[in-house]
C-alpha cells in the first residue's frame, strides 16, 4: 500500500483537536483517499478527540501521549516525530500553519533532509509528485514548489481548503508506538494569558473586522467589538493602527502580523497598503468602507461604501442584529 | 558574549515585482532592497543585549549575491561589530534548508553564545531557516519571540514566545538560536556617525568551500511564479448610509452568502 499521508494534529491543549484539522484532513484526503493519518503530539489526548480524528477521515491515528510533548517544545517533538517518520516513511507531513507548527515542521523538515513548503494555498499531484501553490513577495505572486523527496512537508493556511464533511460512526485505529524516552534543552518557566476580548480568534474566525487609521483612536474600537459579538467575528487592526499604539501587536493584520483567510472580511479605515493586502487578499469576500473614494482597498474589495465608518458602524450592527434575530 | 544575527536582503513591500523570462524568478532591475524588517528587530535586540552587558561583539551573517553587502552594510551602520557574506554562485539555488546548513557552519567557526534571526523574510515568507538552522546545530530554539532576557552568567536565556491565546516563556540553555517576533523592539535608525563608521568595518566573503560546505541540489524547487489571479470587479454601493448598508446587508446574505 502507498504510503500516507500525516496531518500533525494542532489541539487546543485541552485534548481536543482544533476545527482546522478537518481543513488539514479534508485536503489529505482529497490527495491521497484511505491513506489518511492523523500524527497527535500531545499530553493527554481525549476520547471524543480521538473519535473526532476518525469521523473527520483520518484511518489511524498515531497518539503520542506523553507529559513532555506540553507545552510545546521544537526538539522534543521533533526529535519523537522524526524517530516515528523513519519507522512509517509516510509520503507527505501536513501541518495548519499555527505559531508553533510553523517552527515544528520546519525543524522537522530538516532533520529528515526534506523539503519544507510553508502556507501553502493549494496542491496537486502531478505525477507521482506532489505540487504545492504558496503566496510570496507580501501576495503579489503565487510560488509553484516541488520536492526532490518525500516525505512532502508541508503547512497548510487556514480557512483556504474545504473541510472534511465529518461522517458520523467512522472510526480511525489509534497506535500508541513506543519512542525513546524524549531529552530537552528548554525548560518551561509559566504561559501568560492573554486578556480575552471574548471574540474569536483572528487566525481562525470565519469573519474579521479590521480597524484602520481611519478609527482615530483606541477608544472607538468598542463600537468594532460591539459589530463583532453581533456576528462572531474577530476584531483586527492594520499596521497603521499598531504602530499608533491604538491595538496590541498581537491584533494586527498584514505582512508584519497574522495572515488570515477569513470567508469574510470587513475593513473600517483601512486604505489597503499592500503590506495589509498580504495579510488578507485571500479573504473569500471583501468589504471596504472608506471616507476616501481613492483608498487602494476598493480595488481588491467586492462590496465598497464609501463614508464615514462612524456613521456606517452603527447602522450596521443594527441591520445585521435584525437580520440574525430572524 | 558573541551574538551573531541572520539577515536576508528583502524587496522592499511597496516595489513592483516581475516574473524575470526563466518564470521562476523575479526581475531584479529597479527594485528597492531593504533588510527584512523581522531581522531588524534581531539586530536591533542583539545591540541592545551588547549595550546592557558592557562587552560583547555583533557578527551579521547574510546570504546572498553582491547586492548584499549593502544590507549587511546598514547593519554596520546600527552597530553590528562586523559582518559576513555568504557569498558563492554554488548558492544561487538556496532553498531554505541549504541555507541554514551553510549559516550553521559559519556559526560552528564563529563559536557565538546566541544567535538571533527574524521570525520570516519578507519576500518567500517561509519562515523556516531559524528552526532548521537550530535543529543543523542541535541547539535550543524559541520562535516568535516577544521578550528576553539573559542572565547574569551568560549561561541562559529566558525567552517569551507569542502563541495563540498568550505568550509562553521559557529558560533555554545557551547556546540557543532565538527568532524575533514584532514587539520585541523599536529598531534604531542608523546615525551619521554610525553610516561613516560602517564603511571602516569588516564584511568577509565566504565562498562554500571556505566553510567545507558541499553544493547539495535544492530538496524545494520553483516550478514557477504566477501572477495572482484577478478578483472579479467589486461594487461600490450608492446611497445614503442607511440605504446603502441595508443593500450591504442584503447583498451578503443573498448574493456572496457571506453571513
Amino acid at each position: 500500500m502507498p504510503n500516507a499521508f500525516w496531518c500533525i494534529v494542532e489541539d487546543d491543549r485541552n485534548g481536543s483537536p482544533k476545527k482546522v484539522m478537518a481543513e488539514v484532513i479534508g485536503e489529505a484526503a482529497r490527495l491521497a483517499p484511505g491513506r489518511v493519518e492523523a500524527v497527535w503530539l500531545t499530553d493527554k489526548a481525549s476520547e471524543a478527540g480521538l473519535k473526532q480524528l476518525g469521523e473527520w477521515g483520518a484511518s489511524r491515528v498515531l497518539l503520542l501521549e506523553n507529559a513532555a510533548f506540553a507545552p510545546y517544545r521544537s526538539e522534543v517533538w521533533t526529535a519523537a516525530a522524526a524517530e516515528l517518520a523513519t519507522k512509517e516513511s509516510p509520503a507527505a507531513i501536513f501541518a495548519p500553519v499555527t505559531s508553533r507548527q510553523r517552527e515544528f515542521v520546519a525543524r522537522l523538515a530538516a532533520k529528515l533532509g526534506v523539503g519544507l513548503s510553508a502556507d501553502s494555498v493549494r496542491f496537486a499531484m502531478e505525477g507521482d509528485k506532489l505540487v504545492a501553490t504558496r503566496p510570496v513577495y507580501a501576495g503579489k505572486l503565487l510560488s509553484k514548489v516541488t520536492w526532490a523527496k518525500s516525505p512532502w512537508v508541508a503547512t497548510l493556511r487556514p480557512n483556504v481548503f474545504r473541510p472534511a464533511d465529518a461522517q458520523t460512526g467512522k472510526t480511525a485505529t489509534v497506535d500508541r508506538p513506543s519512542l525513546s524516552a524524549p531529552g530537552a534543552q528548554m525548560k518551561f518557566v509559566e504561559r501568560r494569558e492573554e486578556v480575552s476580548t471574548g471574540l474569536p480568534e483572528l487566525t481562525e474566525a470565519e469573519t474579521v473586522i479590521s480597524g484602520g487609521r481611519g478609527m482615530k483612536g483606541p477608544e472607538n474600537y468598542v463600537i468594532l467589538e460591539e459589530l463583532g459579538r453581533v456576528i462572531g467575528a474577530a476584531v483586527g487592526a492594520s499596521r497603521a493602527a499598531v504602530d499608533a499604539g491604538w491595538r496590541p501587536h498581537r491584533f494586527q493584520i498584514g505582512q508584519t502580523g497574522r495572515t488570515i483567510s477569513p470567508k469574510l472580511y470587513l475593513g473600517f479605515g483601512v486604505s489597503g497598503a499592500i503590506q495589509h493586502l498580504a495579510g488578507m487578499r485571500t479573504s473569500k469576500v471583501i468589504v471596504a468602507i472608506n471616507k476616501d473614494p481613492e483608498a487602494p482597498i476598493f480595488k481588491i474589495a467586492d462590496f465598497g461604501i464609501v463614508a464615514d465608518l462612524f456613521e456606517v458602524v452603527p447602522e450596521l450592527t443594527k441591520e445585521f442584529k435584525k437580520l440574525l434575530e430572524k | 558574549m558573541k551574538i551573531l544575527v541572520t539577515i536576508k536582503q528583502v524587496p522592499d513591500t511597496a516595489t513592483q515585482v516581475k516574473i524575470a523570462a526563466d518564470g521562476k524568478t523575479i526581475e531584479t532591475t529597479g527594485i528597492t532592497w531593504i533588510v527584512s524588517p523581522y531581522d531588524e528587530f534581531a539586530v536591533e535586540e542583539a545591540l541592545r543585549i551588547k549595550e546592557k552587558r558592557g562587552q560583547g561583539e555583533v557578527v551579521a551573517v547574510s546570504l546572498g549575491p553582491d547586492r548584499v553587502k549593502e544590507a549587511l552594510r546598514s547593519c554596520l551602520a546600527m552597530g553590528c561589530d562586523r559582518a559576513i557574506h555568504l557569498n558563492d554562485p554554488a548558492w544561487s539555488a538556496a532553498d531554505t534548508l541549504t541555507t541554514a546548513k551553510a549559516l550553521a557552519a559559519v556559526i560552528k567557526q564563529e563559536a557565538p553564545q546566541l544567535v538571533l534571526c527574524g521570525r520570516q523574510a519578507i519576500d518567500d515568507d517561509m519562515g523556516a531557516v531559524t528552526a532548521q538552522l537550530a535543529e543543523v546545530l542541535g541547539w535550543p530554539s524559541a520562535y516568535w519571540i516577544m521578550e528576553e532576557a539573559i542572565d547574569g552568567d551568560g549561561k541562559s536565556v529566558r525567552a517569551a514566545r507569542q502563541v495563540e491565546g498568550g505568550l509562553e516563556v521559557f529558560d533555554l540553555p545557551l547556546p540557543a538560536v532565538l527568532a524575533a517576533q514584532k514587539g520585541l523592539n523599536e529598531p534604531r535608525y542608523p546615525t551619521l556617525k554610525g553610516i561613516m563608521g560602517a564603511k571602516k568595518k569588516e564584511i568577509k566573503d565566504v565562498k562554500a568551500a571556505d566553510i567545507g560546505v558541499a553544493a547539495e541540489p535544492p530538496q524545494l524547487s520553483v516550478v514557477g511564479l504566477e501572477a495572482l489571479p484577478a478578483r472579479p470587479p467589486g461594487r461600490i454601493i450608492q446611497g445614503d448610509v442607511p440605504t446603502a448598508v441595508k443593500e450591504l446587508v442584503r447583498a451578503l446574505r443573498e448574493d456572496a452568502k457571506a453571513i
